[in-house]
């Protein structure tokens, strides 16, 4: 049970299966998974800020998508395909399905409702001044949304990596591989140090949106946003459930 | 091997892991909830306590939850196969999303509320449990349904690992290939949220008769 004998063994690092490769494994399926939230996310949701229309539907499909356990999301979705795909795919797609399923909603709820939040006052200002609908959206709203969209996307991102060590149970790589071979080999140490890497590696995300939100948000919003003291919550609510 | 077939040939089992899985679920609901009420409150008093705790509280948040389970072992000297571990777990979550709301909840209290309150002689702790907490209930509610309903969920991950409960159909299903056990395990996971979340929303609306007047109105 020597944990730290695992992660000062070398074969750990060096082996073709090894910790960086199994980094690098877990960190693509989350980007895939998440560039392809964002490409349906972010349009999504600048339409229904723009519009107004659609949030009851999407407040729903969040509500229901909380109730089902991703576990049992993955292998329904496995057991639909595999008769139709064949190769790794059968393991990949689901997989990419499940974590796209849960990372769109937050990064719709943070694009539409920081757009439907972009200070009115601004948005008075820019159409005095001439601005198209257009202008206003690019050059007003979605950078007033930024902040919240970020949020969004945090959240998203914390739940895709946490969510993509499942992918090991359907046989792919990524750090969930030392958990559950650990599990299968009653090798504690191997599961502990899987454990500690996917908990490592989702605090350091949540800092990087930390320091991302305050190196791209306009300094004039985070000045209002600094100074108000509601309490209502300006964060999309995470919910991880992997 | 027919549906009915299945699940009556099963149902002891079936029976057995949707007690485990209400149990795994309820008992860190409740405890978290309890433990978030006092801690919330301080929070809501105390200006920069607030930062501090809500600031842990989303970094707790922010670790997956089947390396929780793995880790808490480490520190409690638990074995891996110990449900008090999810039991463990699944009270951090629980009350990492409840001591915010709980916070946000008081201090949504409208401040004539308050001062109405003190006026009428209320000590503050009466004020707080008689008139401060009541009010907040519609909020600590909401919070209390995502908790719940998240947690149903989050606990089919010990399936992983081998604790038996709902999430253990789940394996069954990938192991031997079959729809029957996973969906059962899906419905019966989707039905116990459904219940939790109504019987919070029957406690709210038991918790705060005078808003039935304002909501019909």
């Amino acid at each position: 049970m020597n944990i730290f004998g695992w992660f000062t063994d070398p074969t750990n690092w060096t082996s073709s299966d090894g910790i960086p490769t199994q980094i690098g494994y877990h960190l693509l399926y989350s980007g895939i998974a998440l560039l392809v939230a964002l490409a349906i996310g972010v349009p999504l949701g600048i339409v229904i800020g723009y519009t107004g229309r659609g949030e009851a539907l999407v407040a729903g499909f969040a509500n229901a998508l909380r109730a089902l356990p991703s576990l049992g999301l993955l292998v329904l979705l496995f057991l639909i395909i595999s008769p139709v795909v064949s190769g790794n795919l059968v393991f990949v797609l689901p997989t990419i399905v499940v974590l796209v399923l849960l990372a769109v909603p937050p990064i719709l709820t943070g694009t539409y409702a920081g757009i439907q939040n972009a200070d009115p006052d601004a948005v008075g200002a820019a159409r005095g001044m001439g601005f198209s609908k257009r202008q206003i959206l690019l050059l007003v709203q979605l950078p007033c949304a930024l902040p919240l969209m970020i949020s969004g996307v945090r959240s998203s991102t914390l739940q895709i990596v946490s969510t993509a060590t499942i992918a090991a149970y359907l046989g792919l790589q990524g750090l969930g591989r030392f958990i559950l071979d650990g599990r299968a080999q009653a090798d504690f140490a191997e599961m502990a140090g899987g454990a500690i890497l996917v908990a490592a590696l989702a605090l350091l995300l949540e800092f990087g949106f930390a320091g991302l939100g305050r190196l791209i948000v306009s300094p004039g919003l985070r000045r209002v946003a600094a100074k108000s003291t509601s309490p209502v919550a300006t964060t999309v609510p995470t919910t991880v459930t992997a | 091997m027919g549906v009915v077939n299945w699940i009556s040939s099963n149902l002891d089992r079936i029976v057995d892991l949707t007690i485990s899985h209400v149990w795994l679920t309820l008992i860190p609901t409740i405890i978290g909830l309890v433990l978030a009420l006092p801690l919330g409150w301080w929070a809501h008093r105390w200006g920069r306590g607030y930062a501090a705790i809500v600031g842990t509280a989303g970094l707790l948040y922010t670790i997956p939850s089947l390396a929780l389970f793995i880790i808490l072992p480490v520190i409690l000297g638990t074995k891996i196969l110990d449900p008090v571990n999810i039991i463990v777990a699944l009270t951090l979550y629980t009350l990492a999303l409840l001591v915010r709301v709980v916070a946000d909840g008081l201090s949504s209290v409208p401040h004539d509320t308050v001062a109405a309150a003190e006026a009428m002689g209320y000590r503050s702790w009466q004020r707080l449990l008689l008139v401060e907490l009541p009010v907040a209930v519609p909020v600590i509610a909401a919070g209390l349904r995502v908790a719940v309903v998240s947690n149903v969920s989050i606990v089919t991950m010990a399936a992983l690992l081998g604790i038996p409960q709902l999430g253990s159909l789940f394996t069954q299903g990938f192991q031997l290939r079959l729809y029957v056990p996973l969906i059962t395990g899906v419905v019966l996971c989707v039905v116990l949220a459904v219940i939790f979340d109504g019987l919070i929303i029957w406690g709210n609306k038991l918790l705060t008769p005078w808003r039935q007047r304002t909501v019909t109105s």
